[in-house]
């Protein structure tokens, strides 16, 4: 078992205990050719039985999804942009969870609920979890929520997320999402081939002078040891709702159970100093 | 059809600062507000008190102060059970909380606070049920002395994990995508250790005769100042992320608080003389210590709803990165 809180690490599923781990599965999403249909949206919400989560219209160009969650595990952006020469773009991402080489659901979760699979991915175990919503807070992309709803309604209660389809992956097949996507914005493999296929398009795109290009999650010496779902965005992360530079927030872990350590010294010192300096 | 704008400004009123200047989406989250309700600050709140007065019981019990045993002693327990419901509670799914005990990760703060709580509770409980053993019945005489044997003894542990429960939660909140809690992470576990020894102290001047409640006094004293001066040195090097605890709900929750705080730690100063002084001051430590507790968790969910305080540092720092390069 590994204790590494950061950094890049090829080996992931090895470092979680796996003994016979598979080749890290992974997301590349080419936004560049999204066209916007949420066929993954609905892929996604088919295949693993994720309920609604309201029928409700956000005026937010055609994004009536408003964010990932609980019961959004694919969600597709909408960006409406007019430059100073009044010429109009109209950017679309589908955006997931980036089942990041270290998870700050996964380091904070109390019950084991969730996990690292043998493909590397980080999943929720609905038998397990106890709702205690501490993954919540954790993620630095606001990716995982606890399910609210009706007493009947599926793991109501529960922190929920994309799983990367993690039962179709054991039958060899692609995620729905996937599947389902009709322009292969969606890319799904191992991950050290989707890097490089994600490096070879954005030099197609630059040669072809589109500069706004860039790749987000694709690198082991970023803040999270690099996402297993990555990215091609046409403008910063920010204005698709990504944080522009997020950090596992384990990685400040040490340092905060020292200050802690010292304030716990600090509290029973305080505390015996309460006694000997009073009279009886 | 409208275009969104790329750069979010806000109306009203002009601040003296100029607004960071930010792209977000639509104004929306980027981290998302935990879903933890008010019970989790409660808990944080009790857990604070609970520790103090087990550390109080157990001192009390060493040096033969019966009265401020007994405050200590029950106020650790009573503290405990209510702040261990409204834990459970929070849950999503109460009657799975024994998954906590399956495993014991240092990764997870809460993981560690669990297992703490697992050693103190349960002595905290033995302790403040010994308080209790004379209004048990007579044919249950064994368990009474059971009791007073096991007393002291599980005092003492109560009072040697209680330095853990006075500051695991800080630990807690800090190692969070939140904003205002991650960066609030090196002095945080400091406020939490103050506020727990005033309000606990608080608890000890509120309800000890005079000539028992010395330690009491010392403790809130010591926690009010620790509690004081860590809050200011900790908001000092948060950044953006300490606007939040300076605004709206949780900036008033935080000035009402420093106040309590400040009158309760000056009311301690005279109240060796006056049972009716020491008692509003205890009080005002124990209202002082909660509502701090409150403007913090507040503060934490102000900074993860609005997308200002995950975004602006991060391309600052990212801009800074370029520069350095390309510099």
């Amino acid at each position: 078992m590994s204790t590494q809180l950061s950094g890049p690490d090829p080996s992931v599923a090895e470092h979680a205990g796996w003994q016979q781990p598979q080749p890290r599965k992974g997301f590349f999403t080419d936004t560049s050719i999204c066209i916007g249909c949420k066929a993954c949206e609905v892929a996604c919400k088919e295949w693993n039985g994720v309920p609604d989560d309201g029928f409700n219209l956000l005026g937010s160009s055609f994004d009536n999804t408003g964010a990932l969650g609980a019961s959004t595990w694919r969600h597709v952006a909408f960006i409406e942009q007019r430059d100073d020469r009044g010429d109009f773009r109209w950017l679309m991402e589908s955006d997931v969870c980036k089942h990041c080489t270290h998870a700050a659901c996964l380091d904070v979760c109390p019950t084991g609920a969730l996990f690292r699979t043998e493909f590397g991915t980080v999943v929720v175990q609905d038998d397990i979890c106890n709702g205690c919503g501490y993954c919540v807070p954790a993620c630095p992309f606001g990716v995982i929520d606890r399910r609210i709803g009706e007493k009947d309604t599926k793991n109501v209660g529960l922190a929920q997320k994309c799983t990367l389809c993690y039962d179709r992956l054991h039958d060899g097949m692609t995620p729905a999402c996937a599947q389902a996507c009709p322009t292969e914005s969606i890319q799904f493999g191992d991950l050290d081939e989707l890097r490089e296929r994600a490096a070879a398009r954005l030099s197609t795109l630059h040669d072809a002078g589109v500069e706004d290009a860039r790749l987000y999650g694709h690198d082991p010496n970023d803040g999270i040891g690099g996402a297993g779902a990555m990215f091609l965005l046409l403008d910063e992360p920010e204005v698709y709702g990504l944080p522009p530079d997020p950090v596992v927030t384990t990685r400040e872990l040490p340092a905060m159970w020292k200050k802690a350590g010292i304030a716990a010294l600090a509290f029973a010192v305080g505390a015996v100093a309460s006694f000997v300096g009073s009279k009886a | 059809m409208t275009v969104v704008s790329r750069r979010r400004r806000r109306g009203g009123e002009q601040p003296m600062v100029p607004e960071a200047e930010f792209t977000s989406y639509y104004g929306r989250p980027v981290v998302k507000p935990t879903p933890w309700g008010p019970a989790i600050p409660a808990y944080m709140f009790f857990g604070g008190v609970a520790a103090g007065s087990a550390v109080l019981g157990a001192g009390a019990d060493l040096t033969r102060r019966l009265a401020l045993r007994r405050v200590g002693r029950l106020g650790a327990l009573g503290a405990i059970t209510l702040g261990f419901v409204a834990l459970v509670d929070d849950l999503g799914r109460p009657t799975r909380f024994g998954n906590m005990l399956r495993v014991a990760k240092p990764t997870s703060p809460m993981s560690m606070g669990t297992w703490i709580l697992t050693v103190f509770g349960p002595s905290a409980g033995l302790a403040g049920a010994a308080e209790l053993r004379h209004l048990l019945p007579r044919r249950l005489d064994w368990l009474a002395r059971l009791l007073g044997t096991f007393a002291r003894p599980a005092g003492i542990a109560s009072a040697v994990t209680a330095p853990g429960i006075a500051t695991y939660t800080a630990v807690l909140l800090a190692d969070t995508a939140t904003p205002a809690w991650h960066e609030a992470r090196l002095g945080l576990p400091f406020v939490f250790a103050g506020s727990a020894g005033s309000a606990s102290g608080g608890l000890g001047m509120l309800a000890t005769p005079l000539a028992e409640a010395g330690p009491a006094r010392r403790m809130a004293l010591g926690g009010a100042v620790l509690e004081l001066a860590a809050q200011r040195r900790m908001e000092a090097g948060m950044g953006l992320a300490a606007e939040p605890l300076r605004q709206g709900r949780a900036g008033a929750l935080m000035r009402t608080g420093k106040a309590l705080t400040l009158a309760g730690a000056a009311g301690t100063l005279v109240a060796s003389r006056h049972r009716q002084l020491a008692m509003a001051a205890g009080a005002a430590l124990l209202a002082g210590s909660a509502l701090a507790r409150f403007a913090i968790f507040e503060a934490g969910q102000a900074s993860a709803r609005d997308p200002k305080y995950t975004v602006v540092p991060q391309r600052e720092r990212l801009d800074q990165e370029q520069a350095h390069r390309v510099g």
